[in-house]
């Protein structure tokens, strides 16, 4: 089955993040499809490369990277919102004037779009968040 | 087309106090483009997303509600409340805000796009779609 997934929520404050990475590894693992992860709200955070969580804790953003890198799935945060919350990859802090980027490997910034063409391509869309 | 999906956005939250109500509308205005056929839920303290009369100077946010009432000219035809959730709050049909939308198969006539529907209605709208996005 072709599952696409949508974390709704920031990483450390929610378990949203932690359970969708969970989720979609075991989808993987079962043989599924995860061809794309939309990050929303506040969600975006997860793809912050600047997080130092401690050493004896998960790092989430890593977890997630390898997890793109392992196995191709396209890990997209939303633009709109990322702006909103301080989420620039380079070509954006460029275009933004502003002197810093913090988009972690692995995830790239773009459109609402990619969530609602998710829905059409996949077979059953998962959200993880409140 | 063959692969038109039913798409339902599920507003379940205050238009204030979070971000999620402004960002699901953001959602539904670009999902529009897509050509999917798309209807809105609201309930719980979503209802709230459109009432009548919202004044937002007294919190420094832009009041989003007038937005509601474009959604007509994006095609979009169906905005089903739940009438429990009305009712627990002490609302009617009559607090809310008119949604119309152009019928294009009855020579355009403008027609309302809110539709008020007990919680039984609402569990077969949700039952009935293939993507529910929840905010």
């Amino acid at each position: 089955m072709k599952i696409g997934v949508l974390v709704s929520e920031g990483p450390y404050t929610h378990e949203a993040a932690d359970t969708a990475y969970k989720f979609v590894t075991a989808a993987l693992a079962a043989g599924h499809e995860v061809p794309r992860v939309f990050f929303y709200h506040d969600g975006v955070n997860v793809a912050t490369r600047l997080s130092v969580p401690p050493q004896d804790e998960r790092n989430i953003q890593q977890n997630w990277s390898a997890l793109a890198k392992e196995h191709g799935v396209d890990l997209v945060v939303c633009i709109a919102a990322a702006q909103r919350r301080g989420m620039l990859d380079a070509n954006e802090a460029e275009r933004q004037g502003k002197d810093a980027h913090n988009i972690a490997e692995g995830f790239r910034i773009s459109g609402l779009g990619q969530l609602i063409e998710m829905g059409i391509q996949t077979d059953r869309l998962v959200t993880f968040g409140d | 087309m063959s692969d038109v999906k039913k798409f339902l956005y599920v507003n379940r939250k205050a238009p204030y106090g979070t971000i999620y109500a402004l960002e699901s509308l953001e959602v539904v205005l670009i999902g529009a483009a897509f050509e999917q056929d798309v209807a809105l839920a609201f309930l719980d303290d979503g209802v709230f997303q459109l009432t009548k009369g919202q004044n937002t100077d007294g919190i420094g946010v832009k009041n989003f509600s007038p937005t509601f009432r474009a959604l007509g000219d994006y095609d979009v035809q169906k905005l089903y409340v739940e009438r429990e959730s009305l009712e627990e709050r002490g609302l009617s049909e009559d607090d809310l805000i008119e949604v119309v939308y152009e019928d294009e198969d009855d020579d355009w006539e403008e027609k309302p796009a809110i539709k008020v529907v007990s919680r039984a209605e609402m569990a077969d709208v949700m039952a009935d779609a293939d993507v529910v996005l929840s905010f």
